[in-house]
């Protein structure tokens, strides 16, 4: 990935690389030492990677995935060791398709976070090394945290 | 025949004189207790047998030489046997109540100030099923076991605990005593590739990596304590000791090094590999359940009690003291008892204090360490022997 | 000790065995499943298995309201109860853009330093045993009592203490805490170089964990371990002190750091941080005594949370927290994530135990503090 390599961008900075970098991403708000962002699906591998290499985003704290009803979500947290800033990216994954570029080749941390969305959600990472339930038996058919996947009380 | 009175049946005689008395010319007082308990027992029974069926060969048979001799042998297995079984629960005792002060708690609290929760455990396994799991090879599951129980409580008993309380006194006492020793790891060895655990299989292969680092440096050191006293015979090697000083004097490192070994040998920790519970659950024991379990238990103290008897006997001259002469034959087996249980107290101050080392540190340890501080003492007491110093 | 022999696992050919370390293993110190593959005694792959004890936490979360699921992140692990719940009040305050009062902000510092030091002392008696001593063990479980009972002082339980509250916390000190506090502290100070004595001046206890699990910073970060393990490989990061949250940035402490990477790195790390924590408790104990006592502790707050996404983190005993609150503007999260860090640090257990020793696996994941409520969820 071509570029300058930032070891600690601030705020300011990381909102104006990533815009300039990615034309799709757009910083919906920052706050002191946080970004909030939306990114596109397509795009994501590439984005994490250049926020891995480029901005020194060593760690990924989290990786949620969130059913929107309409549509689904991936959420990522990242942050950096050097200033304690973290960068929080939602990307949309049709429900129809929910499928995603993995990003455990870029953060090992990601690797059972994945797994997870994966199972709770149904959210395909394509490229994980090893997609397969982590939580729930392994016979499961279903997502359980699925909004359509009604508790015992809400029926 | 008339009315005979009960004293012409119960006369206690000196065993001694007894033709078929086993121990030849040497006093031995469990087996005069266990003779004159006989004579006690089965004068009463011929005396009762012959008031109803006056001049009946069976009275006559009961107190006849050669059955005294068998019965008193039988009582005086019984008395050793409990002597050191309750020698042992004692140091268990012991091991329960030392390390709970270290550990800043108070132990055990059954009965007898703590003594009695061996009864109480020795009744709860004894009650625990007795599972055996179907795939494992069972007679050599069985066989081991009992052999690793049996050889520890064997050799327990064959320590003597003075010169006049033995079982035999040969001239390759200390031989038999060491080799018998030196069984167990190959017994678990087999007992746990016949478990069919994986647990197991690496526990029995750990005993007996375990086994080759510490037994030569052991063998070394118990050869050089030979070639000091001159005899395998243990009653020699405590009056040598008796005669010159204790030999931790001369020792000090074979005394140390030996200690360490022994602890090995007993499988105490640090070195309780074989068992280690925190990555091989209970090591080669794992799939002994109820009283196996309990009785392997109880054979680890066994060991642990002949370790400190060998060390006591070795080093700090047995069932003598330097010093009160005469006196020296009034308890010897109390004075031996108790120099086992403050050795034992040592190797409970070591487990509470170290943590357990890995196998290779292990052997380590014994090749790197053990063997040559062994062979030093050994060149030292070459030395002091060409010296003419002993 | 004498240098490791260099263990070569490709020269050997040997057949290798899968050794399965749990459920319900003496070194799993909750419910979960090593898949060792060893090679004799060398490991040459590892697999954690959890989800034992997954309970669906997060959905369950969306059926209650805000003020119910503080109890219920209490839950998430035994001993750590207290920044659970302190992370789970500060992700809703950040919804409701509250600001919380300085004296909620001091207690939660206490409440958390306390937390954080019976958490470490758990581990260290977890320590203990792994490495074969019951005497580590039983010690330290008798200094964890002093501040259990501390906790009881300042809110009536134990362990799972359900003591902050959305917009501060539940109650002030009570009366006599803060004389308490110090003493306590001040005891633990010492008593904690008998446990050092015990165990960093034995040779060996120190052989069993230098020079295994070496983990390079590189590695470190890239797999997200978090807490002391990471710090002890090299990473100088503290959430406490680089995205200070709740009073943390008025509070002077150091944050410990080894470049080793070994095991016994994470050792020490975890040791010199219960120092720290003592430090802490002290300067907020300070400036709770500073406030009159009248001072508020709690803010009234709206029981429904307007619409949007936000998170917080927090430096959780074992490592870095965060939760992320999805809220649809009613009395209930529409999503609620939690990041356990026992959850991501275990997922590194093979990197951890590979060309270890089966004797070396407890004492390596000994160095995780596995919690499996907060792991499994």
């Amino acid at each position: 990935m071509p570029g300058d390599v930032y070891q600690a961008p601030t705020v300011s900075e990381i909102e104006s690389i990533l815009v300039k970098e990615f034309p799709s991403l757009q910083v919906t708000r920052t706050e002191a030492r946080r970004v909030y962002a939306t990114a596109d699906r397509d795009s994501i591998f590439e984005l994490c990677t250049f926020i891995h290499d480029n901005l020194n985003f060593e760690h990924c704290s989290s990786l949620s995935g969130v059913d929107r009803e309409s549509t689904f979500q991936v959420v990522y947290h990242l942050s950096n060791y050097e200033n304690g800033v973290m960068i929080e990216i939602t990307s949309d994954v049709p429900s129809d398709d929910p499928r995603i570029a993995s990003v455990a080749s870029i953060w090992g941390g990601a690797n059972w976070h994945e797994r997870e969305a994966y199972e709770l959600f149904g959210i395909v990472f394509e490229g994980h090394p090893k997609l397969e339930r982590l939580l729930t038996p392994s016979n499961y058919e279903f997502y359980p945290f699925r909004k359509s996947y009604k508790l015992r009380g809400q029926e | 025949m008339s009315y005979s009175s009960i004293l012409e049946w119960i006369t206690f005689h000196n065993p001694m004189d007894n033709p078929f008395y086993p121990f030849g010319d040497l006093y031995n007082l469990p087996y005069d207790w266990a003779y004159k308990i006989w004579e006690f027992l089965g004068g009463l029974v011929a005396w009762l047998i012959n008031l109803l069926f006056p001049g009946n060969v069976v009275s006559t048979w009961l107190i006849s030489d050669q059955v005294v001799n068998v019965f008193a042998l039988l009582l005086f297995m019984l008395i050793i046997f409990l002597v050191v079984f309750v020698g042992t629960l004692l140091s268990l005792w012991e091991e329960r109540k030392v390390l709970g002060r270290m550990m800043d708690r108070r132990g055990t609290q059954v009965g007898l100030k703590g003594f009695l929760q061996c009864v109480a455990d020795g009744l709860k396994t004894f009650m625990k099923e007795n599972v055996v799991p179907k795939k494992v090879d069972k007679m050599t599951y069985m066989w081991t076991v009992s052999l690793v129980i049996g050889t520890s409580v064997l050799i327990a008993c064959m320590i003597p605990l003075s010169d006049r309380w033995f079982v035999v006194s040969y001239d390759t006492g200390l031989l038999i005593i060491m080799a018998l020793f030196a069984l167990a790891p190959f017994f678990i060895l087999v007992s746990g590739w016949a478990q069919n655990n994986k647990y197991s299989l690496i526990g029995g292969m750990r005993a007996a990596e375990l086994m080759i680092s510490y037994e030569i440096p052991m063998l070394i050191l118990i050869g050089t304590v030979i070639l000091m006293a001159g005899s395998f015979n243990i009653s020699d090697i405590v009056h040598a000791q008796y005669d010159t000083v204790w030999y931790f004097i001369p020792q000090v490192i074979g005394m140390i090094t030996f200690f360490w070994c022994s602890i090995a040998e007993s499988e105490r920790v640090p070195f309780d590999l074989a068992e280690a519970e925190a990555e091989l659950v209970e090591g080669w024991q794992t799939e002994y359940a109820g009283m196996k379990w309990g009785l392997i238990m109880l054979a680890d103290y066994f060991r642990g009690y002949v370790a400190c008897a060998m060390g006591v006997i070795l080093y700090f001259g047995g069932w003598m003291l330097p010093g009160i002469g005469d006196l020296n034959n009034a308890m010897p087996e109390i004075v031996f008892l108790l120099k086992t249980w403050l050795m034992f107290f040592m190797m409970i101050w070591v487990r509470a204090t170290l943590a357990r080392v890995r196998t290779d540190q292990i052997l380590n340890i014994g090749w790197k360490i053990f063997t040559p501080l062994a062979v030093i003492n050994l060149l030292i007491v070459v030395l002091l022997k060409f010296g003419g110093v002993f | 000790m004498m240098p490791e022999p260099e263990i070569k696992l490709d020269s050997m050919n040997t057949d290798r065995m899968t050794v399965i370390m749990g459920p319900q293993h003496p070194f799993s110190h909750g419910l979960w499943t090593l898949k060792v593959e060893v090679d004799g005694e060398i490991v040459t792959d590892a697999e954690p298995i959890i989800g034992y004890l997954h309970r669906g936490w997060e959905k369950e979360c969306e059926n209650r309201t805000y003020p119910k699921i503080i109890p219920m992140a209490d839950r998430l692990c035994y001993s750590a109860s207290m920044t659970w719940s302190h992370i789970y009040c500060m992700t809703v305050e950040k919804a409701l853009d509250v600001d919380i009062p300085d004296k909620a902000k001091y207690l939660r510092i206490v409440a958390d330093e306390i937390c954080r030091i019976q958490s470490h002392l758990m581990w260290l008696a977890a320590v203990g045993t792994d490495l074969g001593n019951l005497t580590v063990f039983l010690w330290a479980m008798r200094e964890r009592e002093f501040f259990l009972d501390l906790n009881v002082r300042l809110c009536g339980a134990r362990m799972t203490t359900n003591y902050p509250r959305i917009g501060g916390v539940r109650n002030d000190t009570t009366e006599y805490f803060d004389r308490d506090c110090m003493r306590c502290v001040e005891r633990f100070e010492k008593r904690l170089w008998d446990i050092i004595a015990l165990v960093d001046d034995s040779s060996v206890f120190v052989s069993r964990m230098q020079g295994i699990s070496r983990l390079t910073r590189e590695q470190v970060a890239n797999l997200g371990v978090t807490g002391p393990a990471m710090r002890g490989c090299g990473v100088d990061f503290d959430i406490r002190r680089d995205d200070p949250y709740d009073g943390y940035d008025e509070m002077d402490f150091e944050v410990p750091v080894l470049k080793e990477g070994d095991t016994y790195a994470r050792y020490m790390v975890r040791i010199e941080e219960m120092f720290q924590s003592c430090e802490i408790i002290r300067q907020a104990m300070k400036k709770i005594q500073d406030m009159p006592r009248s001072a508020p502790y709690r803010l009234k707050v709206p029981s429904a949370v307007p619409e949007g996404t936000h998170f917080a983190r927090l430096e959780d005993p074992r490592g870095e927290s965060l939760m992320y609150l999805i809220s649809d503007g009613t009395d209930k999260p529409y999503r609620l994530k939690v990041r356990s860090p026992i959850f991501v640090n275990v997922s590194a257990a093979k990197p951890m135990v590979q060309g270890c020793r089966i004797a070396d696996v407890p004492a390596v994941m000994a160095m995780v503090d596995m919690c499996l409520g907060e792991t499994d969820r």
